[in-house]
């Protein structure tokens, strides 16, 4: 049966919520960009999300505006159609698309951060230019393959692999959790060459033996696509992998640049949700008063605004080291780490606060709720963040 | 064709509004501002529009002082070509008026465009105020213009309907809804924004004989009381004696 999506006319009543007047460290660029994307998540996306959620469809149509809009690949040089732009900016772009839905960043950052990222950093010029401005405008799609069905928090025993063959590779393996994988035009793919170095190339759609089926049943960031990639025997030319790059640092960087926008995205999702249940909380009345005004409705308000105010002064810091050239590894995980567990937790005590309302597609709070874990296990989970933090601190590395 | 838009500065819609000075200035205080959605949504666009189809170039103006300034990036994030700040406080529709007036008048303008009114006075005036000075013909709350390049055809809100009109030659109008439709300004508008000129220019003399006594705001709106259909005896006290109606 076909999908229709219903467009909604309720009108978003979301405030900006800036407790310690971080709005002063911006620049007046920085805050005309974020009034950008969230005029444009008002008007393109909160209309439509709820309905793209319900049905599992990923509006596809928003590509093309996210290009025209300038979110896809923020940072990367205007040379190749991205906006040149610097890691704040790129960072308050990904928290104004989660405001909107997790899914609708996901979009953004794998074509920026894990696709167009990795082909700027370690491209040919020929695939810069192939690639690149396409990406940007949305013309085409992108998704990144690194994560087997086997190899998730350790993807540096992947299985995926390519031999030479005169002027190609030829590739065989699988990938999974892929987002994007079914209906992208190119696939940044990481496979272990004849010596076991880890390799980065590009994928196109139609490559004879490639495939990409989708994973059915998700109750998770069910406005975008998730699936695999399967490789039998997918014959390579050798212009198409990266030239100088080997070994995990090509994925790891990747994915440092993906996580450093979902900690900023997830403050996205918490303000929406923190946005609604204060509202709710004015308006509701129970016992005669507002539940604004019982001691226990307050203490989750005031420790949910506590939180999203200490997840936006350590995203601002880390933009600026990142603007910097300074921000680590370790400090990227530590950012996304606490910022996706504070909005989940946030999602869930606004849920509470909404009462059985919460649970309905009326509210925001459920569905969050439901991308944010997919958040909170994507892109290095929360417990391997935790664990990169112990590694850091004390010198001891966990895994080995 | 040479195309001057108006953009003011207005309180953002949800902002809360106080008074200061005995109420007769409005408390700044804590409140966050945005270009006028009229000037913006539909007086800009239009006079993007027009020049997309026709080439000249459209230039954004704002009385007022560097803190406009965000605002007036703002427009020439969104496409303006380049902007003017008259360096004075707006004092009044008049003076305002004055100051654009004169400005059209030297820079050989043809067109002149306003928002239909701004949302925080919602006076409605400047727009008649500059074609008077100028001496050109007015179109208020125009909600459809087509332009060949010579003559243009308008579509006026009136009470009830529309009215249809045609001129030839220059002209001022105010945006009403449905003149275009928002443009939302993308990263690379906003970077080039950067390098657009912003002049600022000093003001004309003007009388400023409008003085403000004083603002009140709205009564709060009351609770609501519920009368039994069958007691219209007392619905009507009601309305006589507490909603002084009738």
């Amino acid at each position: 049966m076909e999908k229709v999506i219903h467009r909604s006319n309720k009108s978003d009543l979301f405030k900006n919520h800036d407790y310690f007047g971080i709005d002063d460290l911006l620049t007046e660029e920085h805050k005309m960009i974020r009034d950008s994307v969230r005029t444009w998540v008002s008007k393109e996306v909160l209309p439509i999300i709820e309905s793209c959620a319900e049905q599992n469809e990923c509006p596809l149509h928003l590509y093309k505006q996210m290009g025209e809009l300038g979110a896809l690949g923020p940072s990367i040089s205007a040379e190749y159609g991205g906006g040149g732009m610097d890691e704040i900016t790129y960072g308050i772009i990904m928290q104004e698309l989660e405001r909107g839905d997790s899914g609708i960043r996901s979009m953004a950052s794998v074509q920026g951060s894990l696709v167009m990222f990795p082909i700027s950093k370690y491209g040919t010029e020929k695939q810069k230019s192939d690639y690149l401005p396409k990406l940007a405008s949305g013309e085409i799609i992108g998704c990144f393959g690194l994560t087997e069905p086997d190899h998730g928090s350790n993807p540096g025993e992947m299985v995926t692999n390519i031999k030479d063959d005169g002027d190609a590779y030829i590739l065989n393996g699988a990938k999974m959790w892929i987002t994007n994988s079914p209906i992208a035009d190119i696939a940044v793919v990481w496979a272990k060459d004849e010596t076991n170095r880890i390799r980065g190339m590009v994928i196109e759609k139609g490559m004879k033996g490639f495939s990409a089926p989708k994973i059915e049943g998700k109750w998770s960031l069910r406005a975008s696509i998730t699936g695999e990639l399967v490789f039998e025997d997918v014959r390579v030319p050798k212009e198409n992998v990266f030239p100088d790059i080997s070994g995990l640092k090509g994925p790891l960087s990747c994915l440092s640049k993906a996580r450093y926008g979902i900690s900023w995205g997830a403050i996205g999702a918490a303000m929406d949700c923190y946005d609604a249940a204060l509202r709710y909380s004015q308006e509701r009345i129970q016992f005669g008063r507002p539940i604004g005004q019982f001691q226990l409705t307050q203490k989750k308000l005031a420790e949910m605004i506590t939180e999203i105010t200490k997840a936006q002064l350590l995203v601002w810091r880390l933009g600026t080291l990142a603007n910097q050239g300074k921000a680590t590894p370790a400090q990227i995980s530590m950012a996304k780490r606490n910022n996706v567990w504070i909005a989940l937790q946030i999602a869930r005590e606004a849920r509470q606060i909404h009462g059985g309302m919460g649970i309905t597609s009326e509210y925001p709070m459920m569905r969050h709720m439901m991308n944010l874990e997919t958040v909170l296990t994507y892109e290095g989970t929360h417990d391997v963040h935790l664990l990169i933090t112990g590694h850091d601190v004390t010198g001891l590395n966990a895994f080995s | 064709m040479n195309l001057l838009v108006c953009i003011s500065k207005t309180p953002e819609t949800t902002a809360k509004i106080a008074f200061k000075d005995e109420n007769s200035s409005f408390d700044t205080d804590g409140v966050q501002f945005i270009m006028n959605p009229y000037d913006e949504w539909y007086a800009l666009v239009r006079a993007l529009e027009l020049k997309e189809q026709h080439g000249g170039k459209v230039i954004a103006i704002n009385v007022g002082d560097s803190s406009n300034d965000p605002v007036i990036r703002k427009a020439l994030a969104i496409g303006a070509d380049e902007a003017v700040r008259v360096d004075i406080e707006a004092t009044s529709s008049f003076f305002v008026a004055k100051q654009v007036a004169e400005y059209a008048k030297s820079n050989d303008i043809d067109i002149v465009f306003t928002g239909k009114e701004t949302i925080d006075y919602n006076g409605a005036e400047v727009g008649g105020m500059i074609a008077e000075m100028l001496e050109q013909p007015y179109f208020s709350f125009a909600s459809h213009m087509d332009h060949d390049g010579s003559t243009a055809t308008v579509t006026r809100d009136i009470e009830g309907g529309v009215e249809v009109a045609e001129i030839n030659g220059k002209f001022v109008i105010s945006a009403a809804k449905g003149l275009a439709e928002q443009r939302i300004p993308n990263m690379r508008g906003i970077m080039m924004a950067k390098r657009k000129p912003l002049n600022v220019i000093p003001a004309v003399e003007a009388e400023g004989n409008v003085k403000v006594l004083s603002y009140e705001l709205p009564p709060v709106k009351g609770g609501i009381t519920m009368v039994d259909a069958d007691d219209m005896d007392k619905l009507v006290k009601l309305l006589h004696e507490e909603a002084k109606v009738l």
